[in-house]
């Protein structure tokens, strides 16, 4: 054999072992990762929006916002469910909660905050909808309460900063994964948030006023251009700690996840930045929706580097 | 009242007694392992050596897989045994996650997380662990170290100095020494896992976690209408054939390893 000689003498080989598991947290808990930043970052984005024009500019925000939401907090807790190897067992975090726990926290606020979007999506679609359930009188009663959405509203955008940021520290409970430190991964929680927020609203702003979509469009390049530069950071200097260094080693040039890496790059910070600082100059609807798609694909792309990479060193 | 453990790398031959012994005692499943050894090879022929590292949970006064578990599945015992309630865990891997060891697995039959107890359902007994009495050099040296009249108390105060831990860095404080270890045995990341290298295969990772047949529609199905595996539970055992013949044809029908 070849590589026989190839081994220093100073270095330690395995010989006989157990097999290691692989990816533990694989593609669903990506999923949930970046289907948790759409559920979250719509409210929060949303939030800003309203607070900086006028309802009138943004005629569908009122239900796209909640049903943008709802279909992607339903996604993040469904994969959540189903990554459990004992689903129906899942009861337990709220029959015995271990609040040390940041999953549990998670999972507490993350059912608290879907259920009031629920509310809110329930009373946006009556209202814009007035032809919808006229003759159901759960319908009608729920129209008269069309006060409450703006009542919960800003409970709602308080709540989704957490539900943004709890899963950064599971990231960070994980004591195994020195990658995932809390403050980076907090901060980088909530730039996925503004990113995939800002992106699902270019897709339907065609309506909207020339302003609204001017914010989108900076929303979109600044989240963008911090959080790759946070990536950046840990690309090239990432080399204090032996353990992130061994984890890092995946992403640089001929590491395992190196393609996936710069794809995640290219398609979710780059291009966005790039098409979203031209269309800012002058708009170009059609370029900023491209934008926003490669936007979802490179944000789901960057999670899964990040979320499996620390997965792939020996532990003992 | 701590109980802990320490392995005197030095007088430990890598004959896996403990491993096998855990195995049996603990009914551990295939391609799952609570306790493990672990050889490493360092030099170039002739001038080579081997050592030999059993790895097992440290039960952490600190342990991350304590703090990380939603269901307090993980929970301490008085004794300091970090404990795992299978009938708890909700199977979200994140202990697996958590721990700086590796320790932890999820067990294919159960799907749920499992590890090293120190054989908690022994100590209860008033009896050792299993590894602890398999081992045939009394490598392993198991006891309470909070009581320095105890073995394991004295042990350590003799070779102070030279008593390491796993990964002191994570702050976990483990209750589980080595006496004569190095950082090539004890730190992962000082050595190699090269394919081609392995004494008896090549299997570096397993291919999944938990049951391999276990689909996302049986995890909702299984504990209401009963799980494919159920054969396999302790009872079934008994009434398994148990001749050559019947595991040759096994062995046809699905393949070996």
């Amino acid at each position: 054999m070849d590589h026989v000689t190839t081994i220093e003498a100073t270095k330690a080989v395995v010989t006989l072992d157990v097999a290691l598991p692989g990816i533990i947290w694989g593609w669903m808990i990506t999923l949930n990762m970046w289907a948790k930043s759409i559920g979250t970052g719509v409210i929060l984005v949303g939030a800003f929006l309203l607070y900086r024009h006028k309802k009138e500019e943004m005629p569908n925000l009122r239900w796209m916002m909640p049903l943008i939401s709802f279909i992607a907090l339903n996604v993040f807790l469904l994969f959540t469910l189903v990554d459990l190897h004992q689903p129906l067992r899942m009861v337990n975090i709220f029959l015995h909660p271990h609040f040390t726990s940041a999953i549990t926290v998670g999972a507490w606020m993350a059912s608290l905050f879907t259920g009031l979007v629920t509310l809110m999506l329930v009373i946006g679609v009556l209202d814009a909808f007035p032809e919808l359930g006229r003759h159901l009188g759960i319908a009608k009663k729920v129209r008269e309460k069309s006060s409450l959405y703006e009542k919960i509203f800003p409970f709602v955008v308080f709540l989704a900063l957490p539900v943004t940021m709890y899963t950064a520290v599971i990231m960070a409970q994980s004591s195994a994964r020195e990658l995932w430190a809390a403050p980076a991964e907090l901060v980088q929680m909530i730039f996925a948030a503004l990113m995939v927020g800002s992106a699902s609203f270019i897709l339907i702003s065609d309506k909207w006023s020339v302003e609204a979509r001017k914010d989108l469009t900076l929303i979109l390049a600044l989240s963008v251009a911090l959080s790759f530069t946070m990536y950046m950071g840990e690309y090239f200097f990432s080399y204090k700690a032996a353990e992130i260094e061994a984890t890092i080693a995946f992403i640089h040039s001929g590491g395992s996840y190196n393609t996936q890496f710069w794809a995640a790059m290219v398609l979710g910070y780059i291009i966005p930045f790039f098409i979203a600082m031209g269309s800012l100059k002058e708009e170009n609807r059609t370029m900023l929706k491209f934008a926003a798609v490669t936007t979802f694909i490179g944000l789901y792309l960057a999670k899964s580097t990040w979320l499996e990479i620390p997965q792939m060193i020996p532990l003992s | 009242m701590k109980l802990g453990f320490l392995v005197d790398l030095n007088l430990c031959m890598g004959c896996k007694g403990c491993e096998i012994a855990c195995k049996v005692e603990n009914e551990v499943p295939l391609s799952s392992w609570r306790l493990r050894v672990k050889y490493i090879d360092i030099g170039t022929f002739p001038d080579t050596s081997r050592s030999f590292t059993p790895l097992r949970c440290n039960h952490c006064e600190n342990a991350p897989c304590e703090r990380i578990c939603p269901v307090s599945a993980l929970h301490y015992l008085d004794n300091g045994i970090v404990n795992i309630d299978s009938s708890r865990c909700i199977g979200c891997a994140g202990c697996m996650m958590a721990c700086p060891y590796g320790a932890i697995y999820m067990d294919p039959e159960s799907n749920t997380a499992d590890k090293c107890t120190y054989c908690a359902h022994r100590i209860e007994s008033g009896m050792m662990p299993a590894c602890v009495v398999a081992c045939p050099v009394e490598a392993n040296i198991f006891g309470d170290v909070e009581d320095e009249k105890s073995h394991i108390s004295r042990y350590i105060m003799e070779h102070r100095g030279a008593v390491q831990v796993r990964k002191p860095e994570k702050h976990t404080d483990p209750k589980h020494y080595y006496v004569g270890g190095g950082n090539n045995t004890l730190n992962p990341l000082a050595h190699e896992r090269i394919e081609g290298y392995g004494l008896f295969n090549n299997i570096t990772h397993l291919d999944t976690l938990g049951d391999p047949h276990h689909s996302i529609l049986d995890r909702f199905l299984d504990p209401i209408f009963g799980g494919h595996n159920d054969h396999l539970k302790d009872e079934s055992f008994l009434d398994m054939p148990n001749d050559v013949a019947s595991h040759e044809d096994e062995s046809h029908d699905k393949g070996g390893h």
